[in-house]
């Protein structure tokens, strides 16, 4: 939007600007130099503590790990990026046609919603020994356990957007008798997406914590296996390489959600 | 020839607490084109009297009849505004208004050079391709009208459609909806809890009461149109904004102020 002076204001006036939070570029830029000298400071630790690299290594020593090792973390980014996305995707495919029988079957609404819910509290972390038991170890319970622990917000955002309508339009739509598969297209669904959305990105860092776990329990790639391995050998600087990149694919598959409810769901309320 | 005729209809709600009584042997019958506002303290079953005549609730006894048979099921003839735009965010301005079209299956091309028309009879020209969270509550609620108005109904019922406006704006809504009313002829019934705005829109007012919801008056009001804001000052308007106050409160089991 252009501001434009109004008549009888002189461009010389002083103009109090009532927009007080600072600019995006500024926020980053503190941002990043605070994190700078967070990593500044925790180098001149650890070289005047002369602290040995395998129970604290300095950020250099991660940086050179990671410089040393960056096809193989490369390599095990992309098989534990597999696993969430897939195990992601299988969420999706499954929690949202289910939320929507749920919403428009009373019987499902009232035998398999509450059991789903009880499910919930189930710690997943203890399941998925069981599936490497069951399925062994390859990729697949590897995408069961991201499944489990992203399935429930899934189907809890889309069961609570599609009964979000408010009742004033329901009544609107009701009074001009539009068929069942019109109210779900033109209305209850648009209306769910913002919180679907919201659902998509609860599940989304859950995940990647999913892939890991699954690792853990047993895996022969992926970087929970690689930090196990890395810790089990004492190689902390490596360990500390495949945890950084974890944490970046966490913040990436955020953003790149975020970025798809930008561009899909452009109403959605600002946080 | 009567447009609605409302036949000794009664609505019970239960509830935990016991039964309800909402409505009371209402009677009343809307002739063509007729401007009626209901009129009463919240409690008094005006919304759900509205809701009855829209068929989106079933009357527990009597009957509203419609076009000279009974009212069953929602008409298409009928357009609704609530208290709330509730219009469609994702939607623009022009494809809100084309909703009730849309789901009708109306002729598009007709639909959407009407939508326009209406868009510039409530002045709104030139925001047909703005998102509602861009408009004003008095824009959009004029918005919300326009959407009532698109598919041409002959009934349009409206559920305290001014109520969540701030007093200047709902003046000048209330004016506007009689100068669209003059260019649209419709049968008008109008929901308010507010005695002056009920007059001053009114062929009719039907004054309720609570505990049950009844009619306790019906008042002709015989003020030339166009109205103004000046006809509140007159010696006519306050006998009658006098008269249903009275009313109002002595159903209501309390006395006027």
């Amino acid at each position: 939007m252009t501001i434009e002076l109004p008549a009888g204001i002189a461009d010389d006036e002083e103009v109090e600007e009532l927009t007080s939070s600072p600019s995006p570029a500024r926020t980053y830029l503190t941002a990043t130099l605070t994190l700078m000298a967070l990593i500044g400071a925790w180098e001149i630790c650890a070289r005047w503590a002369n602290l040995p690299a395998w129970l604290l290594p300095s950020p250099s020593a991660i940086a050179d790990a990671v410089a040393d090792w960056r096809w193989e973390l490369l390599q095990h980014f992309l098989v534990t990026f597999s696993e969430t996305l897939l195990g992601f995707g299988l969420a999706i495919v499954v929690s949202i046609p289910l939320a929507v029988a749920i919403v428009y079957s009373p019987i499902l609404q009232m035998t398999i919603y509450p059991i789903l819910l009880a499910l919930q509290s189930m710690p997943k972390v203890a399941i998925a020994p069981l599936f490497a038991l069951w399925i062994g170890f390859g990729m697949m319970p590897k995408i069961l356990v991201v499944f489990l622990v992203s399935f429930f917000p899934i189907i809890v955002a889309t069961e609570r957007g599609l009964t979000s309508v408010p009742p004033p339009l329901m009544e609107l739509i009701r009074s001009l008798s539009a068929s069942p598969l019109q109210t779900f297209i033109k209305i209850r669904f648009p209306t769910a997406m913002p919180q679907i959305f919201t659902g998509f990105k609860i599940a989304i860092t859950l995940s990647v914590i999913g892939a890991v776990i699954g690792e853990f329990v047993g895996a022969q790639s992926g970087l929970g296996y690689l930090i196990l391995l890395a810790s089990s050998q004492s190689r902390t600087p490596l360990a500390f390489g495949a945890l950084l990149c974890l944490t970046v694919m966490s913040i990436l598959l955020y953003y790149a959600v975020e970025l798809i409810e930008r561009l899909v769901v452009p109403w959605a309320k600002k946080t | 020839m009567d447009k609605i005729r409302i036949d000794s209809l009664s609505k019970t709600y239960a509830s935990k607490v016991g039964r309800v009584r909402a409505l009371e042997n209402i009677n009343l019958t809307i002739g063509h084109n007729e401007f009626v506002t209901l009129v009463g303290p919240s409690g008094c079953g005006k919304s759900t009297l509205l809701k009855v005549i829209g068929a989106l609730i079933k009357p527990s006894r009597g009957r509203i009849i419609f076009d000279e048979a009974p009212l069953l099921k929602p008409t298409a003839d009928v357009g609704i505004v609530f208290q709330e735009p509730v219009l469609l965010l994702w939607r623009t301005v022009l494809d809100n208004v084309l909703l009730p079209a849309e789901i009708l299956r109306l002729d598009k091309a007709k639909a959407k050079k009407r939508a326009m028309a209406l868009l510039k009879l409530v002045g709104l020209e030139g925001f047909e391709t703005r998102h509602p969270d861009e408009l004003s509550g008095g824009m959009q609620q004029r918005v919300a009208l326009c959407r009532a108005l698109i598919h041409d109904p002959s009934v349009l019922l409206m559920d305290e459609p001014f109520a969540a406006l701030d007093p200047m704006t709902r003046e000048e809504l209330g004016f506007e909806l009689l100068r669209i009313w003059d260019v649209e002829k419709k049968t008008v019934v109008f929901v308010t809890h507010s005695i002056p705005e009920a007059i001053l829109l009114a062929d009719r007012v039907v004054a309720m009461s609570p505990r049950p919801g009844a009619i306790a008056r019906i008042l002709d009001i015989d003020l030339a149109r166009p109205r103004t804001l000046d006809m509140q000052f007159t010696d006519k308007f306050k006998s009658y904004s006098d008269e249903i106050r009275a009313v109002i409160h002595r159903r209501a089991g309390g006395s006027a102020p």
